[in-house]
């Protein structure tokens, strides 16, 4: 258990740094200059020069990634060239709007994804499966933007329940920023419950098929019994490995939907920072929203050896 | 019994709730569709900054008005020496800074002599360029001398760049603005909102609204609902393709002026075949400007045939120049020893207006044999293939600036354009401010572009506005990029 606990954050430590030269390899090869994107038109170039020698931009590749990268291990991510603040503090106030709209829209497509697999693994082929499954699939098809607009208009403008989008911040209260979280959450879900419930279902599936469960059956175990112990238990570890990258996802792969709701989010200042060359913003967010995939995914690797007690021996 | 009594207290409630409501409404929430970089004016060219703070929070000696007119300020009368060289501004008594600091004449020489100073990064340094001498006379004058005489330099000072800032804050503004405006600022929840508020020693005639919150709504189809439910009751800057969806609805007034935003098709004046007058010219009559008009600005949009708006007071019509003829363009290509056509590249930046347009003009141009690749570009490769390394054939772009001819008289500038006579014309407007004189300037330097077909001139940006129908005081065009919000009310 140690050794396998080890070699997993080793890979995990190789992996991050590697993945900070590639960001930053990344970033200084794409074309565009934030000194000019700052000043426009009507500056002239030597003004941009000036502003460029102001931002720290002339200085060698090599010293500002060892600059950079230093900094990251000693938890210091830069100033923004734009906001001409801290980084750690623009993701701050955005960490307070992703990660809680992240986890309820997680909540919420677990809630819906595996009682929904269940159903339909115990139906397989019947009518009830056929529709289930039927709705997943219009789940995944739908385009989630759309989706978006037309929970706006039903919940927002007819029925005025929840504002059409923003964030009025926590400081306005916990229900308010909540409200204001919901109808993005639902419209994050539902896509994930979709695809999320047709992996449960066929991992369901073929674990029901397999001899220990007709052994269960024989000993006269009740069905409901068998699906809810000792299936579903076996059919978690690809269900776990969908919900890990759909973490990932969701924390920062939600730029459309944060357009849509207009959400203070880590994914719209990461395309906010793209668009304005903030390069030192979208390398260290980068590299954070890295570190925050892989923490997942060593939590899934660990949660595997929590279902799956061969794992645990495994060296 | 007892439940008739709550009902009843619960309509006389309801009832005081609305009709307080409506007699005292002072807040307003306006969308904007991009957040500034940060909130001083005098250190960016976003528009964004402006959008915000112009007007609002920060003054200048002088003001741009609604329809582009140069109005008073913080200087409320000025005198101009015979030889047009020196300016003296008198200036209003009382003004203080959001901080409760004085203004005087020393913070209007420290702030231009920053803004004009070697290492200042003003994104307009050049505003400045012809101002040799700052003096304060006493605390309420301020002599400035300029090296030549220039027509333009009490328009300049009425830019979003040009004002007024105190030594004190001048530095933090970026984050924490400070002005003499009528609103100061309050808080800037980053990626979401910019709050204002009403300042209360304001020198001037007092504004209507207590508050107003600047909300960021990136998505133009997040517009719509965000105005149907009430959550913001503004867009001074709506999207156009968007206006049929609000547009029967009396709720809301649909206002479409005019800005200073030149649509064009600019052309690498320097590389082969676009060095051939003909061939410039045969693309400025291949042209259909009404269907690009039509499919890249929902219909809204004024077609010009130069670099002026047509809502400027020295704008000459030059529209007939180049009608759309397919023929015409034909027989120039053939002169030009390119009847079989050629291939070229059109790079296209973000707006709708460019990618629509380029579309459009693509079909059209292919009629004539002129094969064109679009490229899609973001702004921040725009800026450094298309504007910075000329590395462009042709592309579509808007420039919002004001009075802006002069950038056809820049050397190196992205149009690779050089006429020693549009120079000489320039040079010499830049040195009269005789109205008449200017407006013969202007028009002879309007003839020239639209002779040399310089770049294909295409229209004019429309201003579409949606507001709350009880809304008063938004200003109906965008001489400047601003939302002046001094008259702004809400009626009833």
């Amino acid at each position: 258990m140690t050794a396998y606990l080890l070699k997993r954050l080793i890979i995990a430590a190789v992996t991050l740094v590697l993945a900070s030269m590639v960001v930053f390899a990344v970033m200084e090869i794409l074309p565009g200059d934030p000194a000019r994107l700052m000043l426009g038109f009507n500056a002239s170039a030597d003004q941009v020069e000036l502003l460029r020698n102001q931002m720290g931009l002339n200085a060698p590749f090599v010293l500002r990634y060892l600059h950079w990268a230093s900094g990251l291990l000693s938890l210091d991510f830069g100033r923004s060239y734009t906001y001409s603040v801290p980084v750690i503090d623009l993701v701050r106030e955005r960490v307070v709007v992703s990660l809680p709209l992240a986890l309820i829209a997680l909540a919420l497509s677990t809630a819906i994804a595996i009682p929904v697999g269940v159903f339909s693994a115990g139906r397989q082929g019947r009518a009830g499966d056929a529709l289930a499954m039927g709705a997943a699939q219009l789940g995944v098809a739908v385009p989630n933007f759309w989706f978006a607009l037309m929970l706006i208009y039903l919940f927002a403008v007819w029925l005025r329940l929840v504002p059409a989008g923003g964030f009025p911040g926590w400081s306005a209260g916990a229900w308010p920023a909540v409200k204001s979280l919901l109808l993005p959450a639902v419209a994050l879900a539902l896509p994930q419950a979709a695809i999320l419930a047709r992996v449960a279902r066929s991992a369901l599936i073929e674990v029901l098929n397999e001899d220990y469960i007709r052994t269960a059956r024989a000993k006269g175990l009740p069905y409901r019994a068998v699906l809810w112990r000792h299936a579903l238990r076996n059919a978690m570890i690809p269900v776990l490995t969908i919900l890990g990258l759909q973490f990932a996802f969701l924390l920062a792969g939600t730029i459309i939907i944060e357009n849509v709701f207009y959400l203070p989010g880590l994914g719209r200042l990461v395309l906010q920072a793209i668009n304005q060359r903030d390069l030192i913003v979208v390398e260290s967010i980068v590299m954070l929203l890295v570190a925050a995939v892989i923490a997942v995914n060593l939590l899934v690797d660990f949660s595997y050896a929590v279902v799956d007690p061969r794992l645990r021996g495994r060296q | 019994m007892k439940l008739w009594k709550t009902i009843l207290a619960a309509a006389v409630l309801t009832f005081a709730a609305a009709t307080s409501a409506f007699a005292a409404r002072t807040d307003l929430v306006i969308g904007i569709p991009l957040e500034p970089p940060h909130l001083d004016p005098t250190a960016g060219a976003a528009a964004a900054i402006d959008e915000v703070l112009y007007a609002n929070v920060f003054e200048g000696l002088t003001r741009i008005g609604p329809n582009g007119e140069v109005l008073p300020d913080l200087a409320e009368s000025w005198a101009i020496s015979d030889d047009g060289k020196t300016y003296s501004f008198k200036l209003h008594t009382g003004v203080k800074f959001h901080d409760g600091s004085g203004f005087s004449a020393d913070d209007v020489k420290f702030s231009l002599d920053r803004a004009r100073a070697d290492n200042s990064v003003n994104a307009q340094k050049g505003l400045f360029a012809q101002i040799d001498r700052i003096d304060v006379v006493d605390p309420v004058t301020v002599k400035i001398t300029l090296k030549n005489s220039q027509g333009s330099f009490l328009y300049n000072m009425g830019w979003g760049d040009a004002v007024i800032v105190s030594p004190k804050s001048a530095d933090t503004n970026k984050e924490k603005p400070i002005g003499t405006g009528p609103f100061k600022f309050q808080n800037w929840a980053k990626g979401s909102s910019i709050t204002l508020v009403k300042s209360d020693n304001y020198w001037g005639a007092p504004v209507f609204l207590d508050k107003v919150e600047f909300r960021i709504v990136p998505d133009a189809a997040a517009a719509v609902p965000a105005l149907l439910s009430g959550d913001i009751q503004a867009f001074p800057f709506f999207d156009p393709d968007s206006v049929s969806q609000v547009k029967g609805d009396p709720r809301f007034h649909v206002v479409i002026g005019s800005t200073e935003g030149e649509t064009i098709l600019a052309i690498n004046n320097k590389k082969p075949p676009f060095d051939k007058l003909q061939v410039r010219q045969a693309i400025s009559f291949a042209l259909d400007r009404k269907a690009i008009i039509d499919g890249a600005s929902a219909g809204l949009g004024v077609p010009i045939g130069s670099h002026m708006s047509p809502a400027n007071k020295d704008y000459v019509d030059l529209t007939g120049l180049y009608p759309h003829n397919i023929d015409k363009a034909k027989e120039l290509l053939k002169e030009a020893g390119l009847e079989k056509g050629f291939k070229a590249t059109l790079k296209l930046p973000p707006p709708s207006y460019a990618r629509l347009g380029g579309e459009i003009i693509a079909s059209e141009l292919r009629e004539i044999g002129i094969d064109l690749e679009i490229v899609p570009v973001e702004w921040a490769q725009w800026l450094d293939q298309v504007f910075t390394k000329k590395d462009y054939d042709l592309t579509i772009v808007s420039h919002t600036e004001p009075n802006d001819l002069g950038i056809y008289s820049r050397k190196d500038y992205y149009f690779n354009y050089d006429n020693p006579a549009f120079d000489t014309i320039i040079a010499k407007l830049n040195l009269t401010s005789d109205e008449t004189k200017r407006k013969e300037l202007l028009g002879e330097a309007q003839k020239i572009l639209a002779d040399d077909a310089v770049v294909g001139f295409l229209y004019e940006l429309p201003k579409v506005g949606v507001w709350d129908a009880k809304l008063q005081g938004l200003w109906e065009n965008a001489p400047i990029q601003a939302n002046d919000l001094t008259k702004v009310k809400w009626t009833e």
